[in-house]
């Protein structure tokens, strides 16, 4: 049962080394966006590190949207979408690999990038700790639930929009838990509430996505 | 129906957008048979193809195998069959071994040959380390239709199977298929060629579908 797994996992982290330059893109993006910042609005430190929480937050949603939507576009176009969804293996534990697999990808590079990204923001030293614990659970929870709107809008030609549009309220929690325990910590208040409240919502999507995502895939699929 | 039908399509009928692509097609498959899905472009041959593979639900009608509903039953089903789409599902940054590879972890029936000698078979020799992105249409397909010979599936449904293929790659095929059928397999095909295969059994699409 295992087996299937492991299969997807090492195919999709093989596949994504073999491509850098896509898998590159979002933190990239992420990376330019925050260097941007300074220069656009102000260098000066008290007021960066007044609104580095926010910042990194939201960039790092944003990069991990960008590149959710190809989590199972190019399997949908080349056929292999369809050996999975016909594969005697569990189709949920297949799309936990993939989900797993764009999180090494694509959110845990994003998590190790935020510290040095929160040092040019000019973010306190409080703020670091809390910043990676959140970045941490909180990309695994965007691509988690990103994954459920990625499988129900993967047969759509344009389904781009249609996705950020389902999955934007549900990234909306992430984004409020996540940078508001940065700020509490710079503040000097503790960090455990919003914390936990990132736990609990890691917990619930883990326990909930594959099974969304393998229904909604096979919705797709049966168009 | 017949005792022996291992596998039969009761009554299927396919609607899309309030469109009847077709409607009442039945057959009954015995251990041996080889069904060609004949018809003109829009026909719905790859439809009927995908609904015989559970990868599109029909729109009324039945899918019995060894004598279950293959749709409540479908772990079952699935681990007997093999489903080859128009679509060959590699991965083009993959070399042939790495798809032959992790396909067949995802189906794992399979027998214990190794995928470089199942690959020199399909005349891929030499070719088995390099991305499929610079392998040929045909190369591609062979890469594709290796995985006929490590499945242990009984049934085999293949949509344009011989498309890109050149004169010889039809032939050693053909051979494959008509062997899987002495074996007692069962072969479910689509093609717009004519097919060297003796006893066929034809599957005409049309507005009425009827086997021949």
């Amino acid at each position: 049962m295992g087996q299937g797994f492991l299969a997807i996992l090492r195919r999709d982290v093989l596949l994504a080394f073999r491509n850098r330059g896509e898998i590159a893109n979002p933190v990239i993006f992420f990376f330019i966006v925050v260097t941007l910042i300074p220069l656009g609005l102000t260098p000066e430190a008290s007021r960066l590190a007044e609104i580095a929480p926010g910042i990194l937050w939201v960039m790092a949603l944003l990069a991990s949207l960008l590149s959710v939507e190809g989590l199972f576009l190019s399997d949908y176009r080349d056929g292999t979408l369809e050996q999975l969804v016909i594969s005697p293996q569990p189709l949920y534990l297949m799309v936990l690999a993939k989900i797993l697999a764009h999180w090494l990808i694509s959110g845990l590079p994003l998590t190790l990038l935020a510290p040095v990204l929160g040092m040019m923001l000019s973010l306190p030293e409080a703020g670091y700790f809390p910043l990676v614990l959140g970045l941490l659970m909180g990309t695994a929870v965007l691509s988690l639930v990103g994954a459920i709107g990625a499988a129900l809008t993967v047969a759509l030609r344009k389904g781009g929009l249609l996705l950020s549009l389902i999955v934007m309220p549900l990234y909306m929690p992430v984004l409020i838990f996540g940078s508001s325990a940065v700020q509490r910590s710079v503040d000097g208040f503790s960090i455990e509430g919003p914390m936990a409240v990132m736990g609990a919502l890691l917990a619930f999507s883990l326990l909930i996505s594959p099974f969304a995502t393998a229904g909604a895939l096979r919705v797709s699929m049966h168009g | 129906m017949s005792q022996a039908a291992v596998l039969s399509l009761d009554a299927i009928a396919f609607e899309r957008d309030d469109n009847l692509l077709f409607s009442g097609v039945s057959v009954a498959l015995e251990a041996g048979d080889i069904l060609q899905v004949e018809g003109p472009n829009g026909a719905g041959k790859t439809t009927l193809l995908r609904i015989i593979a559970t990868a599109l639900n029909p729109t009324v009608g039945r899918l019995i195998w060894r004598g279950e509903d293959a749709l409540r039953h479908r772990q079952t089903y699935l681990q007997n069959m093999l489903f080859l789409g128009h679509l060959p599902g590699l991965k083009q940054s993959l070399s042939p071994v790495e798809n032959l590879q992790w396909w067949r972890r995802v189906h794992p029936d399979n027998t214990s040959l190794e995928s470089l000698d199942v690959l020199a078979r399909m005349g891929l020799r030499g070719y088995e380390d390099v991305p499929c992105y610079t392998l040929s249409a045909g190369q591609q397909r062979r890469a594709a239709l290796a995985r006929l010979l490590v499945t242990e599936a009984p049934l085999w449904v293949l949509d344009e199977p011989f498309t890109a293929i050149d004169k010889q790659g039809v032939a050693e095929l053909e051979g494959l298929l008509v062997q899987h059928a002495e074996r007692g397999g069962i072969v479910i095909l689509s093609t717009h060629q004519d097919v060297g295969i003796p006893h066929i059994r034809r599957l005409q699409l049309t507005d009425m579908a009827r086997v021949a």
